[in-house]
């Protein structure tokens, strides 16, 4: 079994790590700028946006090197969105009809930004195939 | 003891926990199913209730908390995997994708509950 260069993988480490670092971050300012599930959402859906249009250029154009794109999707974006802290969120709020509801939400807009980020990677595919 | 940085804090943890969730989802994965994400979220779910149900000081929630649990698991991949079952017209393993994940991490939660309960008293 020949896995890469040990420095190969050593960059990949360095480069998830500066990812998760950053992407962490941008998700801890936006909970201070808008605190509780709003803030949540905010990151859940700009992230799945994001992550749709990353993997899907993957698939219409290709523009982006393959390693380049594995870095944006596994340390940044990956880490700019969270799943433990919306469902922790969900779980403290008040209401069972709020719980519903959070959860109702992020789902639909969250795969509403997956097929967001897709028809911009098919536009992008578009524009280069002109 | 030195305050340390916000932003050290989460980011610190950020990192570790992105490595960490590339390792476990790259053990874990199939080509058919998404389990690596599922455990992930579930597993980071958990941790998250303890440290956040056993009352940890704010450097600790920041690191573990915002930091790693929050980086270990992801929203992204797991609507990415579940529009991606639905597009191979897989519509029931991604209906069971999204539920699956909701009721995992909603349980993880509860049973974090309980251990720190049951640990503090």
């Amino acid at each position: 079994m020949s896995g890469p260069h040990p420095l190969r993988t050593l960059e990949s480490i360095v480069l998830i790590g500066i990812g998760g670092f950053a992407g962490s971050n941008l998700r801890y300012l936006v909970a201070r700028m808008i605190p509780g599930p709003a803030g949540t959402l905010v990151v859940n859906v700009v992230g799945s946006f994001a992550l749709g249009f990353v993997l899907y250029e993957a698939v219409y154009a290709g523009v982006l090197a393959e390693r380049t794109r594995a870095v944006v999707a596994t340390g940044f974006l990956s880490s700019l969105t969270t799943y433990s802290t919306f469902a922790l969120q969900t779980t403290l709020l008040a209401e069972p009809v709020w719980m519903i509801a959070n959860v109702l939400v992020t789902y639909t807009l969250g795969f509403a930004g997956v097929l967001a980020g897709r028809s911009l990677a098919r536009r992008v595919d578009g524009g280069a195939g002109e | 003891m030195i305050p340390l940085d916000p932003a050290y804090l989460v980011g610190t943890g950020g990192a570790v926990g992105a490595l960490c969730r590339t390792y476990v989802s790259q053990r874990v994965d199939s080509e058919t199913y998404p389990f690596g994400t599922l455990a992930v979220n579930v597993l980071g779910s958990f941790v998250l209730g303890l440290v956040t149900f056993a009352g940890a000081s704010e450097e600790i929630l920041l690191f573990l908390g915002t930091g790693a649990c929050g980086s270990f698991t992801t929203f992204s991949s797991f609507s990415f995997e579940t529009v991606r079952l639905v597009e191979q017209g897989e519509s029931a393993a991604a209906a069971a994708n999204a539920i699956v994940n909701l009721l995992g991490s909603l349980a993880a939660i509860g049973v974090a509950w309980l251990v720190v309960r049951t640990v503090l008293g």
